[in-house]
């Protein structure tokens, strides 16, 4: 614990740090261009320099740590100067030697506005430039359709290629060459294909890397920012939804450490033009086969009409995977009310239910666990693609050499080093019967981890391979008193809500997969779909459909009726992401046309089927909600599931089949209606299918 | 020294010939389990040295495979080295030291004859003979001007000899690399200059500064 004097403020600092985290801690800002606390140090644009006395020259305070300062003469601890004039020569001879090549394009530049060029010149640099030769110039580089480059502008601080090598696993970018000729570039102007890519925008100091699909679109100061949550994935990654009058502009990170940090993947990012095409923005309803436009009235006496009284069995509803778990709430009382017991929040038909505890679906040990454990076996699941953040938070710890994985699924590139093991539930047995030397690695661990995705829990087998992976987890000590490593990652930001309300199936009522049946045989009067899309749509034969959602997908080209719902940025929703941690949307934009808010409109539907829900407030709504899900109230936060028991996990003595695990997500870049609808998506996804024209984006 | 790119026309592939190849293996061998990247220059330099002087594309990528390497970090290693070249070069690559000695003693006029005889700097001749490029200091400041072709240095050049040395070259003809005007190695120029007492050049002119110290020749 070195004592530092920093401006004549004295501070006591922990060990390992270094000097410009120790400024921070007094409040001293320090400018920087290359250090960036998630990234390792590389002290190459020399903006940190800070005067340490007794040294002859000023010091970059990123690269020094502060168990390296030597105390004075008699004792006294070093002493750091950021003020000094020493300093502020210093600062302003870098400002001056970075702008020498940087041109002065601000006004056509898209990081005008948000640059840390721009701010830092303005607040260290000096008015005037002494360099009359000419600038260099480089040529852009095409590294993908995600992220527009004027490498002119490039300062080389490396940020982008240290996040490539380290953060995103993917060694796409480097620089070449050297002196002044040095550059930023994939390898022959490769397009980047990791699926964390676009946060090298955000790291860029400059604006050499921006948003390729926001190019020209909007300056910073006239953007609305909203703060709220992504529904992409389970993970639920703190978003800020950047928008101006009716059109979401983009989307950026927010941070929170126990989450994304501050990541985001490229689907989550770059989604924002799925929300403005296909979208429903009015009612439908099929008549002689063909959907018309129709009026909110009109589709409500359609769907009023094939309701018959008394015969609530004969309905059925299905939540779709990005649903909020207010209109799930409103859904599942109306169905209830009707009479129906046929409801399901699971339409991948994942073996996954509370009636088992909280704990038998959650992430129990939390995303930012993974920072501790040392060994984690994966189940069928693939993190890359189902939560590429979370695969991000499990290689920074793979890189500390701490951890060891194994993987039962499918063989994938996991971006770490992984101990394949195989790919069906054989595989599992063999390490219960400690076979496979991981079963070892396990029981070793200190605090192990196992990882049971969505693919190992959607299929036929679902809960016996639940059940196998929590005898594996008694057996290796996964669970004890202090840690709880058994956890379930889910690829849907709708699930845990879904489980959490209880959107199943009640007494003797019908699963997706028996909705999906009896729809086939025709014993149902109605489907009701709350954005489902992921469903083979041909099976529900001629059965009446109602979709409500926001798109043109797969539900609704089948529908009948087609009620306009609101997407994630258009309302204020309650998610619940992977490991229990409920977190709310706000309203960004409001949603176009006709469409209204989910909870809305099934509050209509249910006053005119005769019905009348007892909420007409979303505040009302939330109270409702809230007094029989107390845990949902408390806005992020986890409540742990203090009941989970491994050993009733375990019990299930259902047969187990012999297939591979598939894989959840089998396409990235096109998981939902939402990324299906978005243009860019479809590239990024042409481009990794190995369409790789596109890939150069030399085709517009 | 400009942007370095790979060059635009490229073969289509590059394999080490079987004893290059074993002979990677044991570069890589020096190096600790998992530190084998270290052995990237090394690999590079063979693959140039066996493709005719010059790093084509395909063997980048193939090094990168031998070593387990993201092709890109290899890329960056092989641009920031100007002693790689990124394009063809003549059979025998003339690397003419422009820094200030060689310069003071008339690294100019061996430019010229660099100009006439081969062409422009980074251009083969259309026999593929010759190509040149001006380079900085080759350490051989004593015998300025130099220059350095493929593994050899010439020295004590004059526009004269420079220009019979490339001549000779290309006609296939023998050469002698080193100083070019009967100089051994950098002894000094026309003889000895000191510790003159006693031996056999005691006679020239300089050996008077000798008499100042007669003790130092050991009789």
């Amino acid at each position: 614990m070195p004592k530092l004097i920093i401006d004549g403020t004295e501070i006591e600092v922990a060990d390992g740090i270094t000097l410009i985290q120790a400024c921070e801690q007094v409040g001293v800002e320090i400018p920087r261009f290359c250090y960036h606390e998630r990234l390792s140090i590389a002290g190459n644009c020399r903006m940190c320099l800070v005067e340490v006395a007794g040294m002859p020259k000023p010091i970059a305070s990123c690269a020094l740590g502060v168990n390296d300062l030597r105390p004075g003469p008699n004792g006294e601890p070093p002493e750091i100067h950021t003020k000094s004039e020493t300093v502020k020569k210093a600062r302003e001879g870098v400002m001056e030697f970075l702008l020498i090549n940087h041109p002065l394009d601000c006004p056509i530049c898209d990081q005008g506005g948000e640059c840390d060029l721009q701010d830092q010149a303005m607040a260290f640099g000096v008015d005037g430039s002494r360099f009359k030769e000419n600038k260099r110039a480089v040529e852009d580089k095409n590294i993908g359709p995600l992220i527009k480059t004027i490498m002119t502008r490039c300062i080389h601080c490396t940020r982008c290629v240290r996040f490539m090598t380290e953060v995103a696993g993917v060694s796409e970018l480097g620089m070449t060459g050297r002196g002044e000729d040095v550059e930023i570039t994939t390898y022959l102007e490769q397009g980047m294909t990791s699926e964390l890519s676009g946060n090298v925008i955000d790291l860029c100091p400059v604006g050499a890397l921006t948003s390729k699909p926001y190019a020209f679109s909007a300056r910073p100061w006239e953007l609305r920012k909203t703060e709220s949550i992504d529904v992409m994935d389970a993970i639920g990654a703190n978003i800020r939804i950047d928008s101006r009058g009716r059109e979401i502009m983009r989307f950026l990170p927010r941070n929170h450490d126990d989450v994304n940090e501050e990541w985001i993947s490229d689907k989550t990012r770059f989604v924002w033009d799925g929300l403005r095409t296909q979208r429903l923005d009015q009612p439908y309803i099929r008549v002689r086969g063909k959907l018309r436009p129709a009026t909110w009235d009109e589709a409500f006496a359609a769907i009023a009409k094939n309701i018959k009284r008394g015969k609530g069995k004969k309905l059925a509803a299905i939540a779709g995977d990005l649903a909020g778990a207010e209109e799930m709430f409103a859904l599942k009382d109306l169905m209830a009310s009707l009479g129906s017991p046929n409801i399901d929040c699971r339409q991948d038909k994942a073996a996954m239910s509370p009636a088992k505890g909280r704990g038998s679906y959650l992430f129990n040990s939390g995303i930012s666990a993974l920072d501790e454990t040392d060994a984690i076996l994966l189940i069928g699941c693939d993190p890359r693609t189902e939560a590429a953040t979370l695969n991000a938070r499990i290689r920074r710890r793979w890189r500390t050499g701490q951890l060891k994985v194994g993987l039962v699924g499918q063989e994938t590139d996991l971006t770490y080093d992984h101990d394949y093991i195989g790919a069906s539930p054989e595989s599992l047995k063999s390490l219960i019967q400690g076979k496979h030397g991981f079963a070892k690695v396990l029981k070793a661990a200190k605090q192990p981890m196992i990882i049971v995705g969505s693919g190992a829990l959607s299929r036929g087998d679902g809960s016996a391979v639940m059940a196998l992976a929590a005898k594996l987890a008694a057996l290796t000590g996964v669970v004890n008193a202090t840690w709880n490593g058994f956890n379930v990652l889910h690829h849907a930001a709708s699930r845990v809500a879904g489980l959490d309300l209880g959107f199943l199936p009640a007494k003797n009522g019908l699963n997706t997969a028996g909705i999906l049946k009896a729809a086939k045989a025709g014993k149902l009067d109605m489907v009701f779909l709350l954005g489902a899309d992921e469903l083979d749509m041909a099976r529900l034969e001629d059965t009446f459909i109602v979709y409500q959602g926001t798109h043109g997908d797969a539900g609704a080209h089948r529908a009948d009726v087609i009620l306009p719902g609101s997407a994630y940025t258009e309302k204020s929703a309650i998610y619940v992401n992977t490991e229990g941690r409920p977190q709310m949307t706000e309203r960004a934009v409001f949603p176009p046309g006709e469409a209204r808010e989910d909870w809305a409109i099934i509050r209509a539907l249910s006053a005119r089927l005769g019905k009348p829900l007892e909420y007409d407030s979303l505040e009302q709504l939330r109270s409702a909600m809230f007094a029989k899900h107390s845990h949902l109230a408390i806005i992020d936060a986890i409540t742990a599931d203090d009941t989970f028991d491994l050993k009733k996990l375990g019990s299930g003595t259902a047969r187990i089949g012999t297939q591979s695990f598939g894989r959840a997500v089998p396409d990235f870049y096109l998981s939902n209606h939402v990324a299906r609808a978005s243009a860019t998506m479809c590239e990024l996804s042409a481009m990794k299918s190995g369409d790789t024209s596109k890939a150069t984006g030399t085709d517009g | 020294m400009s942007v370095r790119r790979v060059d635009p026309v490229q073969p289509e592939s590059f394999k080490f010939t079987a004893a290059n190849a074993k002979w990677a293996k044991d570069q890589i061998k020096k190096y600790p389990k998992g530190k084998q990247a270290s052995a990237v220059i090394p690999l590079l330099w063979r693959a140039q040295e066996q493709h005719d002087g010059w790093l084509p594309e395909p063997a980048i990528r193939a090094v990168a495979e031998i070593l387990d390497m993201a092709v890109i970090r290899v890329l960056e290693v092989a641009t920031f080295y100007t002693m790689f070249n990124l394009s063809p070069v003549g059979k025998y690559f003339v690397q003419l030291c422009g820094t200030t000695p060689c310069w003071l003693r008339g690294a100019d006029d061996l430019k010229e004859v660099c100009r006439q005889v081969i062409g422009e700097q980074n251009q083969v001749t259309e026999d593929g003979m010759l190509s040149w490029l001006e380079v900085e200091c080759l350490g051989s400041c004593t015998n300025a001007p130099m220059v350095q072709i493929n593994k050899d240095y010439y020295e004590d050049l004059t526009a004269q000899s420079f220009e019979k040395l490339l001549n000779d070259l290309r006609q296939g003809k023998e050469v002698k690399p080193g100083p070019q005007n009967g100089r051994q190695f950098s002894c000094p120029e026309g003889g000895p200059t000191t510790l003159l007492n006693g031996s056999t050049s005691s006679k020239s002119k300089r050996s008077t500064s000798s008499k100042a110290t007669p003790k130092r020749g050991g009789k």
